[in-house]
């Protein structure tokens, strides 16, 4: 790693190469200021890694308050063709919401929502993040974002007590689609209760142009029932351990993108689906019944590395981002393919598309009537 | 003046009429105290292979001091007070909160409720006016291990479950005391309520970021402990630890109050 002291005997000829281009580049930072040349040409080496490039286009101009949104909805694209510095402010709660019809449950969360709210930057962003948890919190809460490089991922600076606050920034210097969780000891307590969310460093130039972007999360409960008829269920400590989940949902509750509640396009456009899974423990296969993904960013990165993909997989503490057009009025369904989770479990989402018919796309020609939508 | 103020903080001490659940002998709830045998317990971090520790015996309240005497201590110190207390010594954003004024912590079933919203300071002077101290961590942890039935129920699986529960669901407001079962040695409350101050709260420190556990060095108190946790099952005690890991002497924590020991 260049980042590393210099040690070039340990080291294998390539990696010792970069390691010593890496001091230089530090020395002559330090000495003169970061020559343009030299950083560019350390980026080329092979197993060079992302670095900050002070570059005039990225001066960090002026500032803005990130706008963020509770899933579904997406803080709108980044025009700006500038870095700044941008002001997150999320507040961690514990709170008792709906889990499932007749079942409560005490959420722990990023913004009083689960999954926690979206955050937007912009790569080359310098991100100051206030992390405030409310007073009548049981624990202390922090913050690991993924997209952060540093110790714990912002978590080592962000120790929260109920009531307090913590301040820290750090440089958006990857772009790609990140989840965000809690990391306070016991982590798989605080993400089980659903303390984490997305934020997604968008690349210089922003993402190819869409009708619609949705943000959907997925992850699974553990719910115990209370000890008193209608308490709300807690964490089952058991189960969690097993990884035997009683619920597995798609933004934080069973039925949050059903019936009314469901995602709403119209056939001719395209959709762009953030998909995050918050775990804690199942890794998903992520599909959309009566769709093909025409592109996938494959685990949240900044490439489409597959097209015309039918099931993707969305790792636990990772995402993916899915790219479709809806040619045909209906509903597409979103489920976890591990089929069980979707039927018997929760983790199902729907997806509503309205417009003209398209018989030439999809049409019944025979059998049963055709189930209205 | 003085005579005033000592009559007040009798006032304040007197039983109240409210207080029906008071214990047969008629003493306030937090007056009482309930002796501990001297004994061993696991602690959370240790090394593998570590004896057991050995907790002397000891004396702790059965029940969480409550706003009503803290109010008598700040009554009679008026270095405590909200208006008054020093920054060093007290957030002021968190101290005593709740309470409508310097000397107002509510009406009789609020001043039966456990005090929160104290920092370490003024927890540690309230225990000394008490004629007490705070208990230590392994204190507070022998006590806390035991069940009703049983001395060293932190293993259970049942008894975690139904710590995490309790924490999890803590009421709001705090009830008034005395609240909660007993456990086997007679002390109410300890996990239902709020967290409880401890003598040496940073003697063992847990890393910000739970997942390295052992990995770091965090002899800043306390030379001989290695961080590690013996019982990574142990979800309650992590809980505690965290908290303990992210408290100075001076945070003042609505979710936070005092049980002296002795």
């Amino acid at each position: 790693m260049p980042t590393a002291a210099p040690r070039p005997v340990s080291l294998p000829p390539l990696a010792a190469a970069a390691a010593l281009a890496a001091g230089a580049i530090l020395a002559s930072a330090t000495l003169t200021g970061c020559s343009i040349g030299s950083a560019e040409a350390a980026e080329r080496a092979e197993g060079a890694v992302p670095r900050l490039r002070p570059t005039p286009a990225d001066a960090i101009v002026g500032e803005e308050r990130a706008v963020l949104t509770a899933a579904p909805n997406v803080p709108p694209p980044i025009t700006r063709a500038h870095a700044t510095k941008v002001i997150v402010e999320l507040e961690t709660t514990e709170e008792v919401k709906r889990l499932a019809d007749g079942v409560s449950y005490t959420f722990w969360t990023f913004g009083g929502e689960v999954p926690g709210k979206f955050i937007r930057v912009r790569e080359g962003d310098q991100v100051e993040f206030h992390l405030k948890n409310h007073a009548h919190s049981t624990v202390p809460h922090n913050i690991d974002l993924h997209a952060v490089t540093g110790p714990g991922g912002g978590a080592a600076a962000t120790l929260t007590l109920p009531g307090g606050e913590s301040v820290f920034t750090f440089a958006a210097m990857n772009p790609g689609l990140y989840v965000y969780h809690c990391a306070v000891s016991p982590v798989p307590m605080h993400i089980a209760n659903g303390m984490y969310g997305m934020i997604l460093v968008e690349p210089k130039g922003g993402l190819p142009k869409v009708d619609r972007e949705f943000y959907v999360m997925q992850s699974e409960f553990y719910a115990k029932p209370g000890a008193a008829a209608g308490a709300p269920h807690t964490l089952d400590m058991e189960r969690g351990a097993a990884e035997q989940p009683t619920h597995v949902v798609f933004n934080g509750s069973v039925g949050a993108l059903t019936g009314d509640r469901a995602l709403q396009a119209k056939v001719g456009e395209r959709v762009r689906l953030f998909v995050g899974n918050g775990g804690p423990n199942l890794v998903s296969s992520f599909h959309v019944i009566g769709e093909v993904f025409d592109h996938v960013y494959g685990e949240g990165g900044t490439m489409v590395t597959q097209k015309n993909v039918q099931t993707t997989l969305i790792p636990a503490g990772g995402s993916g981002i899915v790219e479709f057009g809806v040619e045909k009025p209906g509903t597409l369904v979103l489920v976890d393919h591990s089929i069980f989770r979707a039927f018997n479990k929760g983790a199902l989402a729907m997806l509503n598309v309205t417009g003209e018919d398209a018989p030439r796309v999809y049409a019944q020609n025979k059998g049963l009537p055709m189930a209205a939508h | 003046m003085r005579r005033l103020a000592a009559v007040l903080a009798l006032l304040a001490l007197a039983p109240r009429a409210g207080a029906a659940a008071d214990d047969a002998a008629g003493r306030r709830p937090g007056a009482e105290m309930v002796r501990l045998p001297a004994g061993t317990y696991r602690p959370l971090y240790g090394r593998p292979g570590d004896a057991p520790t050995a907790v002397a015996a000891f004396r702790l309240d059965r029940d969480a001091a409550t706003r009503g005497e803290f109010l008598a201590f700040v009554r009679e110190r008026p270095e405590w007070r909200r208006g008054a207390v020093r920054p060093l010594f007290a957030d002021r954003r968190g101290y005593l909160a709740d309470w409508a004024g310097d000397l107002d912590a509510g009406d009789a079933t609020d001043r039966r409720r456990p005090v929160t919203g104290v920092s370490w300071f003024a927890a540690k002077a309230y225990c000394a006016w008490r004629g007490k101290r705070l208990p230590t961590v392994h204190e507070w942890e022998y006590a806390a291990a035991a069940s009703a039935t049983r001395r060293d129920a932190g293993r259970e699986p049942w008894f975690v479950q139904d710590l995490l529960t309790r924490y999890t669901t803590r009421p709001r407001p705090l009830p008034a005391l005395p609240a909660g079962a007993g456990n086997l040695y007679g002390v109410r409350g300890l996990h239902g309520l709020a967290w409880e101050w401890t003598a040496d709260f940073n003697s063992v420190l847990v890393s910000d970021d739970s997942r390295g556990v052992g990995a770091r060095d965090h002899d800043l108190f306390c030379a001989s402990a290695a961080v590690g946790a013996t019982d990574p099952g142990n979800y309650p005690a992590f809980l505690r630890y965290a908290l303990r890991a992210g408290l100075t002497g001076r945070a003042a924590v609505e979710t936070l109050g005092v049980r002296c020991a002795a």
